[in-house]
């Protein structure tokens, strides 16, 4: 990232007087993890960085790819383009948080099922999001999968094989 | 990213005043178009004031008949609002035209009216841009203009706006409420954003130190006969190269009234309400449809990579209109 010295020497007129932490209360998978964190570190990085639950991907950091996707009270957002520090006390869902304690997800079971990947990276970002897609309930065609879905890409072009996986989990969830 | 102090504030007044005293300081409420602004070094805040605890994420139904949205609903809670589902499904296709699930499910009501442009010199430090460091330069003019705009343009600036659901407001006549310093007032939609001219750093006319607090909808019958139709270089998520509100209140097949805004093509989302006008009291066919989309596109100019949208506008406007048409 180009960063502009004279930003940072010169117009910085609170470095000084800056609160260098503040404690943040990260409620991640059913856990608290009580951080000191500035008010710029993204939620993103505080869940990988910090935390060091590094299921969740950065791939943009400009949430283009939504390989950051998680779950923040049930709705699905990108981890990158928010702060940590605004997600205090709010309950939050990873890729390490779907598995119910040795079961997978339906989802992750459907993904290695339908080989729903190839390098796997944007995986953790496309199950999350799923999710939260289900969790709206707006999705009922296969074409309105695609559509809103579409805020995940996969560069290695597995569409085809994560709309199938998706499909399945959603016909078993229905049938429920 | 540059270093800022951090609020987080639960009252509007608390809001107002936590501004003063910074010199560069921001509202943030769902943050996805500032941060990324932020750590493109394009946005360099020294305060962020944290919003999203303002109670101010209603949609409720006003005393006239209209809608009123709060500034801090999300474009998704918008989008799928039973309300606006019902009574402005315009707005609705319009919103769910726009981003991700993701990030519409991040992005509020408020914080979408002031949305940046993406033109790629705006966002690119390294290179001139007049709307980023006043007085630089346009990079847009003689550079790659794609996506650029021919309508309202300046010889300083021919960025566009980028947002969908702008332009379904303005075509729908919203007025948006802003508190600050100086008290309470109402913008009408279409004196909210504003055309380049010499000033293209200044998007809209909000002062500094106001804050959004709703965006109110008038009665709306336009709830049969609409389209919002956006043209895009892919189907889904990404800006638009051309999109257009489009609404008719027939009767029969008479003009009762009809709105048309457009995006992707100017400063702010485009309406001409003479153009309308001058086609109420006539048959809604293909034909009128047609001249409709010549006249609101007279003054259009293009700059070399984006002249294509002049055409590309013109048919835009007569299919939105003729899908329209099709709703029963």
């Amino acid at each position: 990232m180009k960063q502009e010295t004279s930003t940072l020497e010169i117009d910085d007129p609170f470095s000084n007087t800056l609160p260098a932490y503040t404690l943040v209360n990260l409620r991640i998978n059913g856990q608290t993890h009580k951080l000191r964190l500035q008010p710029w570190v993204s939620l993103l990085d505080a869940i990988r960085e910090y935390i060091g639950l590094t299921g969740t991907k950065k791939g943009c950091d400009h949430g283009q790819c939504g390989a950051c996707t998680v779950l923040v009270d049930g709705k699905r957002i990108n981890s990158c383009l928010t702060l940590a520090i605004m997600k205090d006390g709010a309950e939050i869902t990873t890729i390490e948080g779907l598995a119910d304690g040795e079961a997978n997800h339906p989802l992750q079971d459907a993904f290695i099922e339908h080989d729903a990947f190839q390098c796997g990276y944007c995986t953790p970002g496309q199950i999350c999001s799923a999710v939260g897609m289900f969790n709206e309930g707006r999705a009922h065609t296969l074409e309105d999968v695609k559509e809103l879905m579409s805020g995940n890409i996969c560069r290695c072009g597995a569409y085809t094989n994560i709309n199938a996986a998706i499909m399945e989990v959603k016909a078993k969830l229905e049938n429920e | 990213m540059n270093n800022f102090s951090y609020n987080k504030v639960t009252e509007v007044a608390e809001a107002v005043a936590d501004l003063t005293g910074h010199t560069n300081a921001r509202f943030i409420a769902g943050g996805t178009n500032l941060l990324d602004l932020m750590k493109e070094n394009v946005a360099k805040p020294d305060h962020l004031t944290d919003i999203n605890k303002l109670a101010l994420a209603g949609i409720e139904a006003t005393e006239d008949g209209g809608l009123s949205l709060g500034a801090l609903a999300t474009n998704a809670d918008t989008a799928w609002n039973e309300l606006v589902e019902q009574k402005y499904p315009l707005l609705s296709q319009a919103i769910l035209a726009g981003a991700s699930p993701q990030l519409r499910n991040m992005a509020t009501n408020g914080g979408n009216l002031f949305q940046r442009t993406r033109c790629y010199y705006f966002y690119d430090t390294a290179t001139a841009c007049n709307k980023r460091e006043p007085g630089s330069g346009c990079s847009a003019i003689n550079g790659i203009n794609r996506i650029h705009a021919i309508l309202g343009t300046s010889e300083h600036c021919i960025a566009t706006h980028p947002s969908d659901m702008c332009v379904a407001l303005a075509a729908l006549n919203a007025k948006v409420n802003v508190t600050g310093p100086y008290g309470d007032r109402v913008i009408e939609f279409r004196d909210f954003h504003r055309l380049p001219g010499d000033t293209p750093h200044l998007d809209n006319n909000v002062q500094d130190g106001e804050l959004v607090t709703s965006i109110d909808l008038p009665p709306s019958n336009f709830t049969q006969h609409f389209h919002y139709l956006k043209v895009r270089e892919r189907q889904s998520y990404a800006f638009a190269l051309v999109s257009v509100a489009a609404a008719l209140e027939l009767d029969g097949n008479v003009i009762k009234d009809i709105r048309l805004a457009l995006g992707g093509v100017a400063h702010k989302p485009w309406r001409d309400r003479s153009c309308e006008e001058a086609f109420i009291g006539q048959e809604a066919t293909e034909a009128n449809f047609r001249a409709l989309a010549e006249k609101i596109l007279a003054d259009a100019k293009g700059y070399g990579s984006n002249t294509f949208k002049i055409d590309l506008a013109k048919r835009a406007i007569v299919r939105a209109f003729s899908e329209a048409l099709k709703n029963n």
